[in-house]
């Protein structure tokens, strides 16, 4: 379908965006790549009567690697992260996961910030952002607020956002060297969504155990999030077969996925165990017994 | 505001202002102000990749973009890419492999193999696989396109040796 009628304007500036976005309270909406906000509107499933393109808005495009952490700027694209090899270096796993967002030419316009406030539930980078401890930059027009990925999301498409608010940089905690990590998901088609992803990591301690585990799944609820009975499983143990399939075993009952048309609810289950176990194996470096 | 109003960009080296509600997408622009109609619209709503044009070099889906926002871009087209009378090395590749039928994934295919092999003339058959699933073709069952892009690959290495003299 064709896009409802709606007005169109570019600020140059942040606060003249969230001036703007103010002035028109709930009847605005900001724009960044459209990826996802362009297929609502040709729905109609959302029909703003004003667009707040931030397409332009300067300093929201870098991404920087410090000693607090790495910041990613709202306006950072797939594209900008898939070419960044320092960014792979310093952040594995979030490159592993980014490479497996949308297509070619999405790829090209979607940004960090759009996917985050966008919250689709089996999404990619809400997902690194909840498994990694991120926190997210927001600023409107009474100030600026730090959250973390958690407190942002608050179900399946909605945040925290106001009306009049921006959301600005997402911070990634310095990933450890020696980490051991994986990402794993399955999508019918490479660069659709996923059906279900598992998100994983941990250190290892100088008895060869594992510590700071952390799991994270999309797909298989209302927003991502943290599997804590399975962090716990690894946590103090040394990783092999065994811990990875009891792992499994508790992940499959960890989550109460809803029925779709993409999938039911049992195969979402099933297929989150699967995941995690091969995200485990990958990470260990270990080859699972074929299973009988 | 809902009515419409100027924006400016430059479509395949020609600089070119269409008038248009800012609801207009940049695909829809194309095709019904400067009837550059070579653009196709299959979806309409970002899946099926008919609709790609190259926007300040980077593929992008048509549908997707609103004109507004292409304003003081460089857009480049199907049309862009060659003429009936001079097609392209890409485009002769697709002549010769059978890598169209119907046509109406076509003019997508092409553009998004354009923007790849300008930007990875050493793109292999994995990562040329990968980037054309972002569009969909009923027709050919991809095989000849792929074949038409891997052959395509050594006139977009010359341009580059070319650039680099
Ligand atoms: C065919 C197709 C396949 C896709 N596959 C995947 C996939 O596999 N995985 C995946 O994760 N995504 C996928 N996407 C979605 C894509 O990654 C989007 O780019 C992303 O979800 C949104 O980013 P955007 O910049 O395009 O946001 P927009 O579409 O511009 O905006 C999305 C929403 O976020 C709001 N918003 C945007 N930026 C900000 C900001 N800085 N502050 C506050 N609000 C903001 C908008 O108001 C809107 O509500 C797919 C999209 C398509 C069309
Ligand atoms: S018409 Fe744009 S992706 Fe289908
Ligand atoms: S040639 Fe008919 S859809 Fe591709």
């Amino acid at each position: 379908m064709k896009l409802p009628p709606l007005d169109y304007i570019c600020p140059a500036t942040l606060p003249e965006a969230i001036a703007a976005l103010a002035v028109h309270g709930g009847n605005a909406k900001v724009i960044a790549g459209g990826q996802s906000l362009m297929p609502m509107l040709a729905f109609r499933l959302a029909a703003p009567s004003v667009l707040v393109d931030i397409g332009r808005l300067p300093d929201l495009k870098s991404i920087s690697i410090s000693a607090e952490g790495i910041d990613i700027g709202a306006l950072v694209t797939w594209r900008d992260i898939e070419r960044d090899a320092q960014l792979a270096q310093a952040h594995p796993l979030l490159a592993a996961a980014i490479a497996h967002v949308a297509h070619y030419q999405v790829r090209n316009r979607g940004t960090v910030g759009g996917s985050m406030a966008h919250a689709d539930p089996a999404a990619e980078m809400p997902g690194i952002a909840v498994t990694c401890d991120a926190m997210l930059t927001i600023v409107g027009s009474t100030g600026t607020r730090i959250l973390s990925a958690n407190e942002f999301l608050t179900g399946g498409l909605s945040t925290v956002l106001g009306a009049d608010e921006i959301l600005t940089s997402i911070r990634l905690p310095l990933w450890k060297k020696a980490r051991r990590w994986a990402f794993e998901e399955l999508a019918r088609r490479r660069g659709d969504f996923a059906l279900a992803g598992v998100a994983a990591f941990y250190d290892i301690d100088a008895q060869g155990l594992a510590h700071n585990a952390h799991i994270g799944v999309i797909g298989v609820a209302d927003r991502p999030m943290r599997l804590p009975g399975v962090e716990a499983i690894l946590d103090g143990r040394r990783i092999d077969a065994d811990v990875i399939l009891q792992a499994a075993a508790v992940a499959r009952d960890a989550v109460d996925p809803a029925d779709d048309i993409h999938a039911e609810a049992a195969y979402r289950r099933d297929l989150l165990g699967v995941l995690l176990e091969r995200a485990l194996a990958r990470a260990a470096n270990i080859t699972l017994p074929e299973a009988a | 505001m809902t009515s419409a109003r100027p924006v400016h960009f430059t479509v395949n080296g020609a600089a070119a202002t269409v008038t248009v509600e800012p609801r207009t997408t940049l695909a829809d622009a194309l095709r019904n102000e400067l009837r550059l109609t070579g653009t196709h619209l299959g979806c309409e709503h970002g899946v099926c990749g008919a609709c790609t044009v190259i926007v300040d070099g980077a593929a992008v889906r048509g549908c997707l973009v609103l004109a507004a926002q292409a304003e003081g871009r460089e857009i480049t087209t199907v049309e862009g890419l060659g003429s009936a009378a001079h097609l392209s090395a890409l485009q002769l590749a697709f002549r010769k492999h059978h890598a169209l039928q119907c046509g109406f994934c076509t003019a997508g295919i092409l553009t998004t193999a354009h923007a790849l092999l300008t930007e990875e003339p050493h793109a292999d058959e994995d990562r040329i696989r990968e980037v054309i699933s972002g569009n969909l073709c009923r027709c050919t069952g991809y095989l000849p396109i792929i074949a038409a892009i891997m052959e395509a690959r050594i006139a977009y290495r010359d341009v580059q040796c070319e650039a680099a003299q």
